[in-house]
């Protein structure tokens, strides 16, 4: 990795393990009893802090997840160099994009 | 015969983060997707998550659960080797992370029931 | 397999990077180490057996090889350690190295990283002009102190996964040796080692395995050198954004 990747991967890192901490706790809270769309959008609908939290737990995790495969593919497959750069590059983009809209979805339900 | 580097427990720990992390970034897009279903309005949501809550997928989401507490124990423990110079003695450091995992996914399983 | 208290049962690899285990029985000797078990199956037995060794006393670090799957000094692993009751042993060269001839390795790449990676001391322009004062309880001379015992044995690098898995990763002995000199106030070099020792194939690829301090027979501890040198590119790539 170049030291770039490094500290983006590392800061991320820092980031995830605290919002990680705070969803891993949402979830073992929400899911007593069953889970329904109403609960759900019940919390987060309108919810600004809640929006604020998820959008930036979605960048982290773009940053994060696709320099974490990049390490993986390029130790354990032949495949290296530019095309796996731009390839990742692409699917940092899909999670970035999906994620916010997934985000929003909850929000604005 | 199995070579020593893989009997190592710092490998076994670097293993289980490395697989975990590769569960997880396959299995986001799809939560992105899911959660992405409320676009549709609520009703929508709702029947997908209806549609979701077999014991499968229940248990597919307690690994999940615990890839993701596995994958953050085991990621702290590099954070504290490489950034706060500690000295660890691996396989105590490594009981320790099973151990929050382990409450972690029970944790799950129980409630989610 | 059947106990046996008179005869070692040991696997030799004979070849190059092909090749193939050949069998050898040895007689089991008081105090035995596995550089006796070698020494004696090419004087006595086959004298067409290629291996290396130099001092025979824990030193040199030459006798470096495969034993039971763990990379050891041969002179430094004794026979009664290492071979189980059924007195089975087996041989190998040094992993993520050429085979020369059965258990003696190409070191070459191994010291082309070590200077890939700057691990050697750069006086600077001021160098000759007054003596350095090192005192040595500072803190950069003990993390130099600590580090500074390696002799080039290769086993961290044979033991390495991530050696294993990327051809062009430094590895841990010339990251170590780099952190030593990383340390050493009197050198003026450290701009391009850093440069030198990150990057792709550099420190930020060591996953923390912790083979290397594991298995390094001088006690060192490569993984918390790397990690220093993880920690000095980021205060250093800080400073520079600055």
């Amino acid at each position: 990795m170049t030291p770039l990747l490094f500290f983006a991967q590392r800061l991320s890192a820092a980031i995830l393990a605290f919002a990680v901490a705070v969803h891993l706790a949402t979830i073992l809270y929400a899911v007593r009893g069953g889970l329904t769309a109403g609960e759900i959008l019940g919390r987060t609908h309108g919810n600004l802090g809640f929006f604020a939290f998820y959008a930036l737990f979605v960048v982290a995790v773009a940053v994060h997840a696709p320099i974490g495969l990049r390490n993986v593919i390029r130790e354990w497959t032949p495949w290296r160099g530019a095309t796996l750069d731009a390839a990742l590059a692409i699917f940092a983009l899909g999670l970035l994009v999906l994620g916010l809209r997934a985000v929003f979805a909850v929000y604005a339900a | 015969m199995m070579r020593a580097s893989h009997t190592q427990p710092g490998f076994l720990a670097a293993l289980l983060h490395r697989l975990s992390g590769i569960a997880l970034a396959i299995f986001l897009p799809l939560h992105f997707l899911a959660l992405a279903t409320a676009l549709d309005g609520a009703a929508a949501f709702d029947s997908f998550l209806a549609a979701t809550n077999t014991p499968f997928v229940k248990l597919t989401e307690g690994a999940l659960v615990v890839a993701l507490a596995m994958h953050m124990s085991l990621g702290l423990r590099v954070l504290a080797i490489e950034f706060l110079n500690i000295r660890e003695r691996t396989v105590a450091v490594l009981s320790g992370c099973a151990a929050a995992v382990f409450a972690v996914g029970l944790a799950f399983l129980l409630n989610a029931g | 397999m059947a106990k046996d208290e008179t005869n070692l049962h040991v696997d030799v690899w004979r070849g190059t990077d092909t090749g193939a285990f050949q069998a050898f029985d040895v007689p089991r000797r008081l105090n035995q180490t596995v550089l006796d078990v070698v020494t004696e199956i090419q004087r006595d037995q086959d004298p067409t057996l290629s291996y290396r060794f130099a001092c025979r006393v824990g030193m040199c670090g030459s006798c470096a090889m495969v034993v039971n799957g763990r990379p050891r000094w041969t002179c430094r692993t004794r026979v009664s350690e290492v071979a189980g009751p059924d007195g089975a042993l087996r041989l190998e060269p040094l992993r993520n190295f050429t085979v020369v001839k059965d258990l003696a390795v190409e070191m070459t790449r191994f010291f082309d990283k070590w200077e890939k990676a700057h691990g050697y001391f750069e006086p600077g322009a001021r160098a000759g002009q007054d003596f350095a004062v090192v005192p040595p309880a500072t803190a950069e001379r003990r993390a130099a102190d600590a580090a500074i015992e390696c002799i080039g044995c290769g086993i961290c690098y044979s033991a390495c996964d991530v050696v294993a898995w990327d051809k062009d990763y430094l590895g841990p002995a010339a990251l170590n040796r780099a952190w030593t000199l990383v340390n050493d106030v009197r050198d003026a070099g450290d701009e391009a080692r850093l440069a030198a020792v990150s990057g792709d194939s550099g420190c930020q690829a060591c996953h923390t395995h912790m083979s290397c301090t594991s298995f390094c027979p001088k006690a060192l501890a490569p993984t918390y050198s790397i990690a220093g040198l993880k920690r000095a590119m980021f205060w250093h790539a800080l400073k520079g954004v600055r």
